[in-house]
């Protein structure tokens, strides 16, 4: 592999950049298709690339993603359903408004799933491998279960008639938010320490890189996106079950890390398009659907197993 | 005064191994230290005593006047012991000069949130932290690999690399753990200069394994010898040289060779 090198020079002009597409996205793509297709790319893009801080940079191998982006999608969900008609009033409200609440609603849900990631980061941490798939795994089903008995959140039926608040705009938005906070953290000194405790945890730490504590930062900052993009999830479908964030999602998005080339962000980017746009181009031939998307991954995972997008040398 | 590491009775069991067996020892501070003995004495263990890789089955260790007992090892690294390992541990996925950035973070400046800010104080944080790897880089010569891959570089550069990166953290006590195995005479003869410059520049206390009884001998004032993770002796190299002890511990092995223990 090559060095990472220490990445854009304007982080905030990107950033910048990105949020004006954001918005001008909004007021161009008026065809529904088009729209669907651009919010699934968004919320995948949140999603893989917040999974990549943790089991791509950091080597960590998490199974619970689902788990977190549930917990954000429920609990912005009930913000919105439950203080929608008593702030909004009878007409619905002004947009700006009812984005202030969106808002509002992204945020909590967010930081309940970063505060669910602290709760299963701080013990599981210690485990290695395998075993933090399994706990993180865990996780996911315990939580699923959980919303599917909670009697006020629509039991095994799920919360329906969610605000439609989400938009390309926002997803973007949020989408380049992520980008941006993930390229910022790993560039820079104490950024690097995430690849170390990667790398080596016994030389990391004789580095004086506390990796316990690297572990549960990356755990916490991918949890509170992945809330981020289930908030965004339940705005767009407007009705959400606990059974749509089982483990086959999270399986879905650990494919693509591991085909956008682990740790490398741009290339997990560009998988998470090219797995959301997949199905849609294999939709005429729906029977054979899965088959062949499966039959893709083992091909490219056999010729590529370092990752589609990854195009530095892989180490000795 | 006081010594700057202080091991009382310290012991370690594998099982039923004792590979550190009731070993004292006493670095005063500046000391350049050796430690020898033969494969599986226990030189290697004893130094991931120290840095709190193992806490030790008995005994205790003080590092300036504190106890090392309970500490994480990158809690001990930063009281100021840094290591190097015998089997290089070098980030793989880090260029060179990443690898010696990253040991700089226990004298960052700037909390995690500034990176997402990236405001002035950051900006200068992180070129004081690139000038300051920039310079012990080439120190050793290695500014000409700087945005290489560290593993690429060649063994003896890679050997050099962990020094560099350890004195990063900026150590009061520096641990070199067989420094100069593999390197050719040359480099050896390169390895001894720059210990003996950064012992002196950085002020520093050296505790040294090393199989290379020229290194050894002409780099260090006091000695350690190791056997079966018994301390058998300890003295001026002269000493140690005609020690009988030492002598019956290395029977039939050619110092200067890596031969394993019988
Ligand atoms: N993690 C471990 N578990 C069990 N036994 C161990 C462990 N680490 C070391 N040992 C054993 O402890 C003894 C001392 O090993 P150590 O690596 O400290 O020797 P050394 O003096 O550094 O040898 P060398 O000169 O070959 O590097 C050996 O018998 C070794 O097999
Ligand atoms: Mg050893």
């Amino acid at each position: 592999m090559t060095p990472r090198r220490s990445g854009p020079p304007w982080p905030h002009l990107l950033l910048g950049g990105a949020l004006l597409a954001a918005f001008l996205l909004t007021r161009w793509v008026t065809d529904p298709y088009a729209n669907d297709v651009l919010t699934t790319i968004g919320i995948n893009v949140i999603l893989a690339v917040s999974l990549n801080l943790v089991n791509g940079y950091t080597g960590q191998f998490s199974l619970g993603h689902a788990g977190f982006m549930s917990v954000g999608a429920y609990l912005s969900a009930t913000i919105t359903l439950l203080l929608g008609p008593s702030i909004l009033g009878e007409d619905g409200g002004a947009p700006w408004a009812q984005n202030a609440l969106f808002c509002g609603g992204l945020l909590v849900g967010g930081l309940s799933a970063a505060a669910a990631g602290l709760l299963v980061g701080i013990p599981s941490l210690r485990l290695r491998g395998d075993y933090l798939a399994i706990v993180t795994l865990g996780f996911g089903e315990i939580i699923r279960v959980i919303f599917q008995n909670i009697e006020p959140l629509g039991g095994a039926l799920g919360l329906n008639g969610i605000p439609n608040y989400t938009t390309v705009g926002w997803t973007f938005a949020i989408a380049a938010l992520t980008v941006f906070v993930v390229v910022c953290l790993i560039n820079s000194t104490y950024g690097r320490g995430f690849i170390a405790t990667h790398d080596d945890e016994i030389a990391a730490e004789a580095m004086g890189l506390n990796t316990t504590r690297y572990k549960v930062v990356a755990f916490v900052v991918s949890a509170f996106f992945a809330g981020l993009a289930g908030g965004l999830y339940g705005h767009f479908k407007m009705s959400i079950t606990a059974a749509g964030f089982d483990f086959t999602r999270s399986i879905e998005i650990v494919v693509m890390v591991i085909l956008g080339g682990m740790g490398n962000t741009l290339g997990v980017i560009l998988a998470a398009i090219l797995l959301t746009l997949l199905p849609e181009v294999l939709r005429p031939i729906a029977e054979f659907r899965m088959i062949l998307y499966a039959l893709l991954l083992i091909v490219l995972m056999l010729l590529r197993p370092q990752g589609l997008f990854n195009f530095r040398r892989r180490p000795r | 005064m006081s010594p700057l590491l202080n091991l009382d009775q310290a012991t370690l069991r594998f099982g039923g191994l004792t590979a550190v067996n009731a070993v004292d020892l006493s670095l005063p501070v500046g000391q350049l230290h050796g430690i020898i003995g033969p494969n599986g004495a226990g030189k290697t263990t004893l130094f991931n005593l120290i840095t709190g890789v193992y806490a030790p089955s008995s005994g205790s260790l003080n590092f300036d006047g504190k106890n090392l007992a309970g500490l994480r090892p990158d809690q001990i690294t930063a009281l100021g012991i840094a290591r190097t390992f015998q089997n290089i541990r070098l980030f793989p996925q880090l260029s060179v000069f990443d690898n010696v950035r990253v040991a700089c973070n226990l004298h960052r400046a700037t909390s995690p949130l500034h990176t997402l800010i990236r405001g002035a104080g950051f900006r200068a944080d992180e070129e004081a932290t690139a000038a300051r790897v920039d310079e012990l880089l080439a120190l050793f010569n290695l500014e000409r690999f700087r945005d290489k891959p560290a593993t690429a570089l060649p063994y003896g550069e890679q050997r050099r690399l962990e020094i560099v990166r350890a004195l990063a953290t900026r150590p009061r006590l520096l641990l070199l753990d067989e420094p100069a195995a593999g390197m050719n005479p040359s480099e050896k003869v390169e390895l001894v200069r720059l210990i003996k410059e950064v012992h002196r520049r950085f002020e520093l206390t050296i505790l040294l394994v090393e199989h290379s009884m020229r290194v050894v001998m002409t780099l260090c004032e006091r000695i350690t010898v190791l056997d079966y993770g018994v301390k058998i002796a300890e003295g001026a190299p002269g000493e140690i040289q005609k020690d009988r002890k030492v002598i019956e511990a290395y029977l039939g092995e050619d110092h200067t060779n890596n031969s394993a223990h019988h």
